[in-house]
């Protein structure tokens, strides 16, 4: 089955060139995916690569549709170089360009997967992802910035994103929210009443 | 604890994607609640968790929406809640290019990031980046510089990213922080170095003597980070290419030394540039190979696939560097990843033996079903070059070649294809006949009309050159009634060099030629009429002019002669002799195999570059009336490459003027080349005779100076170039080839004379 390939000319990128122009500006995309290939999150960092939505969608599906099948962790496709790792019924791929340092980018790779395995103690699937999404939103932050590597230490990003996933998943909110609101208001009470007995016998 | 998946929820809660069914307006309509005190900050970060995966998907806000969200969200700067704080910052990145009026939180960011809580401050720092333009930039440079020297190492790196990121919009600025920036680098942190190393490049790169100085003190002193190094291998081979330092430099020993680097990264980053490198020997390259053979054997893919993406490299250059690695790169034609094994095959192809070519072929042909386009081209690429290193192979080449054909594949891998086998038709004649076999069998179910075309083109060419012309145009006949219009006049046109050729074969061509008359298509027809006439008067000269030879001159020159024509109303017939010449068309030179990615963009006819001076000398209003062009010169420098501005020169020839392009172009990045000025004279002591023409102007005309001579017998050109920007006074003199001219004028020599001085008055560029 031929990929679909993609109308902008990327012919520049091809796998040979000169020497790497040496700049901070490593990754240039970075998505999660479903097993059918949807998308959950994903960051675009070079302006000029897909800058449509269309355009991403049709990248990520090419992408999804090459790599699915076999958990082989780098391939190479429209032109750049694609390291990738699956996990249960997710996908997490970081893209850079076709003459950037792959260890790099598996740097970053791993980076971002053991800062999730860690943050969703160890359940990385698609349901508790969701139901973290917020932390997962800050994690991505924290590791990569405009498309420069900001942190390939997981344990770092977990400090810096300090995130308490023990938090109410966002499917159960209304009940555990309204318990906490009745916890809440309870020791306001007893807080109060504390208060009053403690003013009436100062009195 | 975190809640892990619950089967009941699958069935009564709200499916396994609670994003799945989200509507924006409901969302916006939630946001609501952030108004509200005291602020519920779970309830508020779930709604903007929300908020941010809308906006991932692709969904379109409006700039009132966004605003509208984007200001309720300022109202939860008042929560404490880290976490929400957190999501704020992202919200503000997200939505800074949407929403109106983002810079409101300016104040809220700053406060953040110069406050107690350092948790905030690196995000802080980095949202505040995304919203700042260059009238607030000054206001908050104080804070920035002290970020970046801050002993918390988020906070410096977060500062030192987003500096980078500002540098676009505001180098200069920025380029006041250098000294906080190499205070940073001196830092222990791994990712401070990097960020700090990489902003000080960006600042300097236009100065190499900064940038070497820079390099020397952290190689000296030793860096800790793996991303520090890897930064500072490129910024050295880009120096040593920049400078073309040889190979004793103190650079490349560096770069040679990063080889022995405990990460993995470095080292290969390291042996990466020394294979890049120009005008590397054997010697250099081999402990870049030893080290790239033993990533071959790693357990990690993506460690095996950078060994063996660069020793391919390598093997185009040199070669017998590579043949130590054969061993390991024909254990790699078996690995599960099948970039992996191709790129290993496609290397040992190019520094294998002539006894190991069929054994390679076999093994590739049982994967390469399973390998991507860009990889097929790869392969096919590697074939060719292997067919013209060992011609005797090319009967296993040939059928590997037509298996490839039948398979699937898009067009550039059908037509590298089809190209390889024609290059091997062409190289060894024993070959053509199974070559030109394998082609009409392609074509007899080709979709591409490029490619059908092509391979009748050839047909007609080479076809009746062969002992059994026959057998051909029975395929060629097929495509007459079969496909699409142009293979069908493609098809008869080889149809009627078959005839032309062959006498023997001509009664039939001329009976098929007579059922093309009758094709629904009119250029099918007008073709087959023609031809039926030229082939009827059995001449050979005839059939010379008009079958076998095509059209001598440029299309592009065709066109604008008759579009001439059209325009003056002449009673003489259009005259082909008034059309140049086709030269050769412009086309990259393609010398080394990469793996290219499918596009769809169709093929431009490449323009010659004489057709494109034409273009942009007739758009000039004072060259209007001159004709034609009849012939353009080459370019000739006039001045040395180094100089700060580099002069050439080209001639183009009329029926009875010459013009003279001068192309300036300033080489300095930060000078302005002003009072740009020609000036022409006599000078005496060339060729003896010199009448300087009367009639010379000299016209100016986007940024380019043209000096147009008419009536030129012989003269003598002598120009002056002032730079009032440049002390001294240097003369460059450089003769200019003679050429020889049109009809009408002696040998022309032109002798240019380069002199600049000091000048204080300002002027416009002329």
């Amino acid at each position: 089955m031929t990929a679909q390939s993609c109308p902008r000319q990327h012919c520049a990128t091809t796998m040979d060139s000169a020497a790497l122009e040496p700049s901070l500006y490593t990754v240039k995309a970075v998505f999660i995916l479903d097993n059918d290939g949807n998308r959950l999150l994903s960051k675009y960092y070079d302006p000029e690569l897909y800058p449509s939505m269309k355009e991403q969608k049709n990248f990520e599906k090419n992408v999804f549709n090459k790599t699915h099948k076999a958990d082989h962790e780098i391939a190479f496709l429209e032109g750049m170089t694609i390291v990738y790792k699956s996990s249960i019924d997710l996908f997490f791929y970081v893209v850079g360009s076709a003459q950037e340092n792959e260890l790099m980018l598996m740097a970053v790779l791993n980076c971002l997967f053991e800062s999730l395995s860690q943050m969703l103690r160890k359940n990385v699937e698609k349901r508790t992802l969701l139901d973290n999404m917020d932390g997962v939103f800050l994690v991505v932050d924290e590791i990569i910035d405009g498309g420069v590597i900001l942190e390939s230490d997981p344990q770092q990003v977990i400090e810096k994103v300090n995130y308490r996933a023990d938090d109410n998943p966002l499917s159960e909110q209304s009940v555990a929210q309204h318990i906490t609101e009745k916890l809440a208001r309870t020791s306001n009470v007893l807080q109060s009443a504390k208060e009053q007995i403690k003013w009436s016998i100062l009195k | 604890m975190i809640k892990k998946f619950d089967k009941k929820d699958e069935e009564s809660g709200s499916g396994s994607n609670p994003f799945q069914h989200l509507e924006k307006s409901a969302v916006l309509q939630e946001a609501r609640i952030f108004n509200e005190t005291p602020i519920n900050p779970r309830r508020c970060l779930h709604i903007l968790t929300k908020i941010i995966y809308l906006l991932n998907q692709g969904e379109h806000f409006g700039t009132t929406e966004a605003t509208e969200a984007f200001f309720a969200m300022t109202r939860l700067f008042q929560s404490n809640d880290q976490t929400l704080r957190r999501m704020c910052y992202l919200t503000i990145k997200e939505m800074a290019n949407i929403s109106e009026d983002v810079i409101i939180v300016t104040s809220s960011l700053t406060k953040d990031m110069t406050g107690k809580e350092d948790v905030y401050r690196g995000p802080a720092i980095r949202a505040l980046c995304r919203i700042t333009d260059t009238t607030m930039l000054q206001a908050i440079e104080r804070y920035m510089k002290q970020a970046i020297v801050d002993k918390v190492p988020s906070v410096s790196s977060s500062a030192l990213v987003s500096s980078l990121h500002m540098v676009k919009m505001s180098f200069d600025v920025v380029k006041r922080w250098v000294n906080e920036a190499q205070e940073a680098a001196s830092s222990d942190n791994i990712m401070v170095q990097y960020h700090a190393l990489g902003l000080l490049y960006h600042l300097r790169k236009n100065d190499r003597l900064a940038v070497t100085k820079m390099l020397n003190k952290f190689t000296k002193s030793g860096l800790k980070s793996p991303f520090a190094y890897c930064m500072m291998i490129r910024i050295a081979s880009k120096l040593l290419e920049e400078t073309e330092g040889g190979h004793d430099s103190p650079l490349f020993d560096f770069i040679e030394s990063c080889l022995r680097n405990k990460h993995e990264m470095v080292v290969y980053e390291a042996a990466s540039a020394i294979v890049h490198m120009p005008n590397c020997t054997a010697r250099e390259l081999a402990p870049a190979v030893s080290v790239l053979q033993l990533f071959c054997s790693s357990p990690k893919a993506a460690l095996r696939y950078a060994a063996v993406r660069t020793l391919n490299k390598v093997a185009m250059k040199h070669p017998s560097a590579v043949t130590a690695c054969n061993l390991d790169l024909e254990n790699l034609i078996t690995d599960s990843n099948r970039s992996i094994a191709t790129l290993a095959i496609t290397t040992l192809l190019k520094t294998g033996s002539e006894s190991s070519v069929d054994r390679l072929m076999k093994q590739i042909s049982s994967f390469v079903s399973e390998i991507s386009d860009e990889f097929k081209v790869v392969v096919v690429q590697a074939i060719s070059a292997l067919c013209q290193k060992y011609p005797r192979k090319h009967s296993v080449m040939m059928n590997f070649l037509s298996n490839m054909l039948r398979d699937d594949g898009g067009f550039e891998y059908k037509r590298a294809i089809v190209d390889c086998i024609i290059s091997i038709i062409e190289e060894n004649p024993e070959s053509k006949e199974t070559g030109l076999a394998h082609l009409c069998e392609f074509i007899e179910d080709c979709e591409h009309t490029v490619l059908a075309t092509k391979i009748l083109h050839l047909l007609g060419k080479e076809g009746p050159r062969t002992p059994t012309p026959s057998k051909y145009i029975r395929f060629i006949f097929n495509r007459v009634v079969l496909e699409s219009e142009a293979v069908r006049a493609a098809a008869v046109s080889a149809l009627a060099k078959f005839g032309a050729q062959n006498d023997d074969l001509l009664p039939s061509v001329l009976v098929l030629m007579k059922r093309c008359m009758m094709d629904s298509d009119d250029e099918v027809r007008d073709r087959a009429t023609f031809y039926m006439n030229v082939l009827q008067q059995k001449q050979k000269a005839l059939n010379a002019a008009y079958i076998f030879n095509g059209l001598s001159v440029s299309v592009p020159g065709l066109e604008k002669s008759l579009h001439q024509y059209t325009l003056e109303p002449s009673e003489k017939p259009f005259d082909m002799k008034t059309v140049p010449l086709a030269t050769a068309p412009i086309t990259e030179q393609k010398t080394e195999i990469t793996p290219v990615a499918t596009s769809k963009l169709p093929e431009k006819l490449a323009p010659s570059r004489q057709d494109i001076y034409q273009e942009q000398l007739a758009a000039i209003p004072e060259f209007q009336g001159l004709g034609l062009l009849f012939k353009s010169s080459e370019p000739v420098q006039l001045t040395e490459a180094e100089t700060e501005y580099v002069v050439r020169c080209i001639k183009h020839t009329f029926a009875n003027h010459m013009i003279f392009q001068f192309d300036c172009t300033n080489t300095l990045n930060d000078q302005l080349l002003q009072r740009v000025l020609l000036l022409t004279g006599e000078s005496s002591d060339i060729l003896g005779s010199c009448a300087l023409s009367q009639r010379v102007s000299v016209v100016f005309a986007d940024g380019l100076k043209y000096v147009l001579l008419s009536d030129i017998k012989s003269l003598s050109l002598s120009c002056h170039l002032h730079n009032p920007y440049l002390h001294g006074l240097k003369t460059f003199c450089c003769d200019c080839y003679r050429a020889s001219c049109c009809q009408g004028s002696k040998g022309l020599g032109l002798k240019v004379m380069l002199a600049y001085a000091p000048s204080g008055a300002d002027g416009k560029q002329q």
